[in-house]
């Protein structure tokens, strides 16, 4: 399988500080990547430099063979960061047909019916994101981030805040995805989530890549095993 | 085709919400209708002053109401990160921009249609005969305004003190388009016909909008990336 996404040699600095050191790291096309670490290792960086939200300062780094932000790059791209990215303002139909505009869909308004019904927010359509419960907008967001049927998901702590039916919502939209052959890119704290739906895990520590390789069945019974063995802290 | 399609989707959003909250043209409006009444009764200015003063005054309350509607156009999107979605999705930053920019200038010809009405009742001016001619005037002149708005908008929509450095920023920029839009509103106010000196003024606007909208477009990526 060809690699969807290459990162080389890749460094980022926030001032004199490196977030990201000297990373490279291939995923294939179709798998699902695990992006594990702690706090400020470097997760949260990597997902937006991959999305083309925040430039770099030495390496290369190619979606499908280009940079994140080339048009075609971008019409793979699903992107789900801290922000779930809706407007409060507006109605979940209305939220999901501008972002189907924007994508230039086919027939926006039925695919926007479509996810409306798979996310469980078809009867609520009208509504306002203002007046949403916390996993309603969640539940939109992930109706957002779909949408386009991306073939390159990155996903930014996609489990944090769900709840139990949106946890199973997502992990099936994953599946599904997964099986149309998407590559999924994901970081989370949740190990036993993340680990139970990956075929690869890549672990970071202070910016630096630590671990890349395939899931194995000893992670899945002992998910803390990759820290124990990998990081600096984990070996103290 | 593409960009102006992606364009007129962010601007019909863009309207949408500002119909729902009108959170800036409320702002704006306020601002501009108390400006013409206070100057008004401040100065109770008589046809011969009115005569010098009325393109300036125009223009200034467009201007500086403008600034109003411009900090809200990209401050919208940083509520749910919303400005980090469209930026990785198939939306070119070009089309963003002008999408931006579109509804800035009918917020903005919206706000002016009002401010005139005013103008008109308040100082005694009837400029409905021109009407015409004074709506090319302002419909050149307001996409100049919007197009550098939507664009100073874009750049400091991350800085603290933006309220502040937005308009800091895009007057200096203006003053050419300014000078044009009031010689050239006081000509069709008060003049009985526009010499071919007198359109020289209309050429700076349509050259100033031609510009800067090339400009924003082609800057686009570098302003909402980098």
């Amino acid at each position: 399988m060809p690699e969807a996404i290459e990162l080389e040699q890749l460094w980022k600095f926030y001032g004199d500080y490196p977030a990201v050191r000297d990373l490279t790291l291939g995923i294939k096309e179709g798998s699902c990547c695990a992006l594990l670490g702690r706090n400020g290792a470097g997760k949260t960086t990597l997902l937006r430099i991959l999305a083309g939200l925040s430039p770099y300062q030495r390496g290369a780094v190619r979606v499908f063979g280009n940079s994140p932000r080339s048009a075609e790059a971008r019409h793979r791209l699903g992107f789900l960061g801290h922000g779930i990215g809706v407007y409060e303002d507006l109605s979940a139909r209305e939220n999901l047909l501008f972002f189907a505009r924007i994508c230039e869909l086919k027939n926006p308004q039925a695919v926007t019916g479509r996810w409306l019904e798979r996310v469980g927010l078809a009867r609520v359509a009208a509504m306002p994101v203002r007046q949403f419960s916390r996993g309603m907008r969640q539940r939109l967001a992930l109706a957002r981030t779909f949408l386009n049927s991306p073939r390159v998901l990155l996903l930014d702590e996609p489990f944090t805040s769900l709840d139990d039916r949106a946890i199973a919502m997502l992990s099936e939209l994953l599946a599904d995805s997964s099986r149309e052959g998407a590559t999924i890119l994901l970081s989370t704290h949740q190990l036993r989530e993340a680990l139970a739906i990956a075929t690869d895990v890549a672990l970071v520590e202070n910016g630096r890549l630590r671990y890349a390789g395939t899931r194995t069945p000893e992670m899945l019974d002992d998910p803390a095993l990759l820290y124990r063995l990998h990081t600096e802290l984990g070996a103290a | 085709m593409r960009t102006i399609g992606q364009a007129l989707a962010v601007a019909r959003k863009d309207l949408a919400v500002e119909l729902r909250t009108k959170e800036s043209f409320n702002a704006a409006g306020a601002f501009a209708i108390s400006i013409l009444l206070l100057f008004s009764f401040a100065f109770d200015p008589s046809p011969e002053m009115l005569h010098q003063i009325a393109g300036g005054l125009l223009w200034l309350v467009f201007a500086f109401a403008g600034a109003l509607i411009f900090n809200r156009g990209f401050a919208r999107e940083l509520p749910n990160e919303c400005l980090d979605a469209l930026l990785a999705s198939p939306l070119s930053s070009g089309s963003l921009l002008l999408g931006k920019a579109i509804a800035n200038f009918t917020m903005l010809i919206a706000l002016e249609v009002v401010s005139l009405v005013v103008f008109g009742i308040f100082y005694n001016v009837a400029w409905t005969f021109r009407a015409g001619e004074l709506a090319i005037v302002f419909l050149l002149a307001t996409w100049g305004i919007a197009i550098v708005g939507a664009a100073f908008g874009a750049m400091t929509v991350n800085l603290r003190l933006r309220e502040l450095m937005l308009p800091v920023i895009i007057y200096p920029l203006l003053i050419p388009l300014l000078i044009a839009a009031i010689e050239l509103t006081d000509v069709v106010l008060y003049s009985k016909q526009i010499t071919p000196d007198q359109l020289l003024w209309g050429r700076i606007l349509l050259a100033f909008d031609i510009v800067f909208t090339a400009l924003a477009v082609a800057l686009a990526e570098t302003i909402l990336v980098n």
